[in-house]
């Protein structure tokens, strides 16, 4: 990072310390301090770093982002953000990263239930917070989730207490709203033993403006609690999102996480699930929809620590125009984590000549008693299909959008929340070229 | 730990079968590397300056360069000033002219070695050209190759009798600032093989190299270079054993390889150098750098190999195929066992239209062994209806092994097609169980099981090399296979 780009930075962190919440809790002080240090010295990743060889954040780091001091009047009225939300969910909009209470309707919640913002619960609480936000003992995975600790002012706070289940969906609404804002989201899931939660994490825009999010999602599943965690990335074309998913699974529990990236320039996304202790299992879906100049990387890692962890994944990918995906998936059985069982695809279609799809998944092995496979391709559609739809009277554009639709919404199939579901199938329509005409 | 561990682990600790040690004097240069070292080695061999500029230049590049820290493997840093470039054995003269002035000593070791010169009509098709140390000591058919126009000889004395075809193709593959350890072995490489197909010439027999490494703090440096012209075919064979011995040997070869327009190459490796004992000390560091470059119009490069030897395995034989409709494969068997450490797999960089190229890697740990496929498969803008399929697995035998697979896919073109498939197992207690149910010892049924995974590489190796690549693999599992 070069010196003038760090002095912006020190300039933004020194006048935003006392704006930021948890100005009086001296451990978030502290840890503030340390992550800003830790981001100076570790920059901006660079594409000479493995986990980011593919995905250059030069732009982001040349964009001078600030963080928005105070929730920008959201440009758009409040229909509009009606429109966004999941029929039947209890709803959490926030603005540049910002709680906006007034946009929001959570409902009466189910006993053992609380969800708040952060910022919220900060100010109320903060020893709740204390472990979700220490950092892992091997420190920040990289410059941004630094970034991110330094700077985190808001996002959702959800505790459920041992068994409670919260019933409805929880919708999260991240709207960013003004020019080159950058919102440092933060999202705190501690699910008790036996505790049941779907939540939908959805990343829009108001128009098409240039901003960055850098959201990073902790969730804390302990023994026999089931969470679903769904990631909807629909920003502008000209942001950048940078995202983190970390979970970490207790005995027994489940975890299902999807992804999907349809907007953005450059999007990458992270997700980090530890089974770690026995017989914990998760399911990670995902989809990348892109057209353009979009760069949409989606890393993975889930580690088998404790024996009898069950891990599947499943992502797929949609080129066109000049757009690059990459995927890595990465998944390590640890020492002793006998009786492992981790499966791995991950597909690729490239529409054009000029888009670009690397894909790496990767096994890491430790112990012997083991079932895990992977597989990976890229390519395109078959001729022939397109032929048998064309011989049946099916325009070349409607089938090459039907076989497009196939592909992609095989992943969207696996989503149990029906409005989630009606949601990506029109947004998937909306983005196919003859997909108006495909018939539900 | 179960009864069969137990079993598999008693049949895992049988010793290095081929450790033996030949004392034979050696006329070295001292130890170091410099440019002095480097002009020394170069007017020990009498090369012309082209060849001495080149390896100037490719030792002032690898002092910019700094050793590679991105794999899997874990060894004591290398002191690379405390290695011997070059040694020769001794004699008298310049080289042998015949086998009667060849050292008896010598002969005895291929002997052991199951390479019988004095019985080489006998060779069923195989011609040895048998590198003792660093320099070649005995070429056999020649003059049977010569008559169709191939030359077969030591690098030295291609260098002398074919400067214009080495200094056409040195390099041209495995240019000397492609990684640390290639720009090292071009500075310093002592010898090795050159092979020349002429055009449409079908090489009639087996070409075969051993290379034996044996002196003291020698470090191996060899160069092969093969070129297979238009329409010309060669199926080339490379195996190895070391003497047992307790220090770490570094060992850097480049292997390039160059089909024209039509032309076939298959390479074929086995490699059983000293593996260090079970506590994982001394065993060679194999760190070696192959690459083919299909150049032509439907030319073909297979690599073959059969890995079971060396403390650590570095190597990617790669395919770059640049000609259309051409083809390369890759084949490989790894297996590590007690500290063994392979990082292995390939490349394969399609170019042209209608590249077709097939990757199948079976990684066997055993013992604390790790075994790492890390290949890559690139299709580029201009690759239409390019294919690659890749299949790599892993077999696990014992608890503290490891395995791992890193496939990097990169594509730029929507009409190319790459299917990569992988899977890690362990021999299933219900597999030996039914073998044994069926009358098989332990060992038999191991064995059975691991030659059955194997299969597919193995029937890609000729005749001969697929009965030692069983062998080897049985001496590896130590007893395990019958």
């Amino acid at each position: 990072m070069n010196a003038i780009v760090a002095d912006n930075f020190a300039a933004d962190f020194e006048r935003l310390k006392p704006l930021l919440p948890g100005v009086y809790v001296p451990w978030l002080r502290a840890l503030r301090e340390e992550a800003f240090a830790d981001f100076l010295d570790k920059g901006f990743p660079s594409t000479r770093q493995e986990d980011w060889k593919y995905t250059s954040v030069a732009a982001i780091e040349k964009g001078r982002f600030v963080p928005a001091a105070a929730a920008a009047e959201v440009c758009w009225d409040v229909g509009c953000v009606g429109s966004q939300e999941l029929p039947g969910a209890r709803v959490m909009v926030f603005v540049d990263g910002r709680y906006a209470p007034e946009l929001s309707h959570l409902g009466s919640l189910p006993a053992g239930v609380t969800v708040a913002s952060l910022a919220a619960t900060i100010e109320r609480e903060p020893e709740r917070l204390r472990a979700a936000l220490t950092p892992a003992e091997a420190g920040y995975a990289s410059g941004f989730a630094a970034l991110n600790a330094a700077f985190l002012c808001d996002g959702a706070y959800v505790g459920l207490a041992p068994g409670a289940d919260l019933a409805e969906p929880l919708h999260l609404l991240f709207v960013a709203a003004t020019r080159n804002a950058a919102a440092h989201v933060r999202n705190v899931i501690a699910a008790g033993a036996g505790s049941r939660a779907c939540i939908v994490e959805h990343h829009v825009s108001a128009e098409a403006l240039p901003y960055f999010t850098n959201a990073v999602t902790s969730i804390d599943v302990e023994r026999n609690a089931s969470i679903e965690h769904h990631k909807l990335q629909d920003e502008s074309l000209l942001a950048f999102h940078v995202a983190a998913v970390r979970a970490d699974l207790g005995e027994a529990s489940s975890f299902a996480s999807t992804s999907f990236a349809f907007g953005a320039a450059l999007s990458r996304t992270g997700i980090d699930v530890g089974l770690n202790a026995e017989k914990a299992s998760c399911n990670l879906d995902g989809l990348y929809l892109i057209d353009g100049r979009q760069h949409a990387d989606h890393h993975t890692r889930i580690d088998h620590a404790r024996p009898r962890g069950r891990s599947r994944e499943f992502y797929k990918g949609v080129l066109d125009g000049a757009s690059r995906a990459v995927f890595n998936g990465r998944v390590i059985v640890h020492a002793d984590a006998q009786q492992s069982d981790a499966q791995q695809t991950n597909r690729n279609l490239l529409l054009s000549d000029q888009a670009e799809a690397d894909t790496k998944p990767q096994l890491e092995i430790w112990a012997d008693d083991v079932k895990c496979a992977h597989g990976a391709t890229v390519g395109q559609l078959d001729p022939d299909q397109i032929f048998y739809l064309q011989a049946r009277g099916v325009d070349g554009e409607t089938a090459r959008s039907m076989l497009v639709y196939g592909f992609a919404a095989e992943v969207i199939e696996r989503i149990g929340l029906l409005g989630l579901r009606r949601r990506l199938e029109n947004l998937l329509r909306s983005r196919l070229p003859a997909g108006r005409g495909i018939m539900r | 730990m179960a009864p069969e561990t137990m079993e598999l682990e008693k049949l895992l600790d049988r010793g290095y079968g081929q450790g033996f040690y030949t004392p034979i004097e050696a006329d070295s240069v001292p130890r170091g590397l410099n440019e002095q070292i480097i002009r020394a080695i170069s007017a020990k061999k009498n090369e012309p300056q082209f060849m001495l500029d080149w390896r100037l230049k490719a030792y002032r590049h690898w002092l910019t360069l700094s050793e590679p820290r991105w794999s899997t493997v874990v060894h004591p840093p290398i002191d690379y000033q405390a290695i011997s470039y070059y040694s020769a054995p001794k004699s008298k003269k310049d080289r042998p002219q015949s086998l009667d002035e060849v050292d008896p000593e010598l002969l005895r070791t291929y002997e052991k070695l199951g390479v019988p010169l004095q019985e080489r009509e006998m060779l069923a098709g195989v011609a040895v050209d048998a590198v003792f140390d660093s320099v070649s000591v005995a070429t056999t058919f020649k003059d049977k190759l010569g008559e169709l126009g191939i030359i077969f000889c030591s690098f030295s004395e291609a260098v002398r009798e074919h400067p214009d075809l080495v200094q056409q193709y040195l390099g041209s593959v495995v240019p000397h600032t492609d990684n640390y350890f290639a720009a090292l072995n071009s500075a310093v490489f002592s010898d090795g093989s050159f092979c020349y197909i002429p055009p449409g010439v079908r090489c009639p027999m087996e070409l075969s190299t051993y290379f034996r490494i044996n002196a003291m703090n020698t470090g191996q440096f060899e160069r092969t270079l093969i070129v297979a012209d238009r329409g010309a075919y060669v199926s080339y064979l490379e195996g190895c054993t070391a003497p047992m011995r307790d220090e770490n040997q570094l060992h850097a070869a480049v292997v390039e390889l160059v089909a024209l327009d039509d032309a076939q190459i298959k390479y074929a490796t086995v490699q059983n150098w000293y593996p260090g004992d079970k506590d994982g000390r001394g065993g060679i560091y194999n760190f070696v750098t192959k690459r083919g470059l299909c150049r032509g119009a439907r030319s073909r490069i297979s690599w073959t190999q059969v890995e079971t030897g060396s403390a650590i395995t570095w190597k990617y034989p790669s395919v770059v195929l640049q000609g259309d409709d051409s083809v390369g494969a890759f084949y490989s068997v790894a297996l590590t066992n007690h500290h063994q450490q392979a990082d292995t797999g390939t490349k394969m960089i399609h170019l042209g239209r209608n590249t077709k190229s097939t990757i199948v890697s079976k990684g066997i740990s055993a013992g604390r062994g790790h075994n790492a496929y890390r290949g890559l498969v690139r299709m580029s803008k201009n690759a239409a209806n390019a294919r690659n399929y890749t299949q790599c697995d892993s077999l696990l035998l014992g608890d503290r092994c490891a395995a791992h697979t890193f496939p990097y896919i990169e594509v730029k073109n929507a009409s190319a097609r790459v299917e990569h498939e992988a899977s890690t197992s362990r021999i299933g207690e219900d597999q030996l169980f039914y073998c044994q149910s069926r009358g098989l010892g332990p060992e038999d049924a191991v064995s059975m099981i691991v030659n059955g995974f194997c299969k597919d590489v193995f029937k890609e190796l000729p005749m001969e090399f697929a009965v030692e690549a069983q062998k080897l693999l049985g001496v590896s599992l130590e007893g395990s296979i019958g």
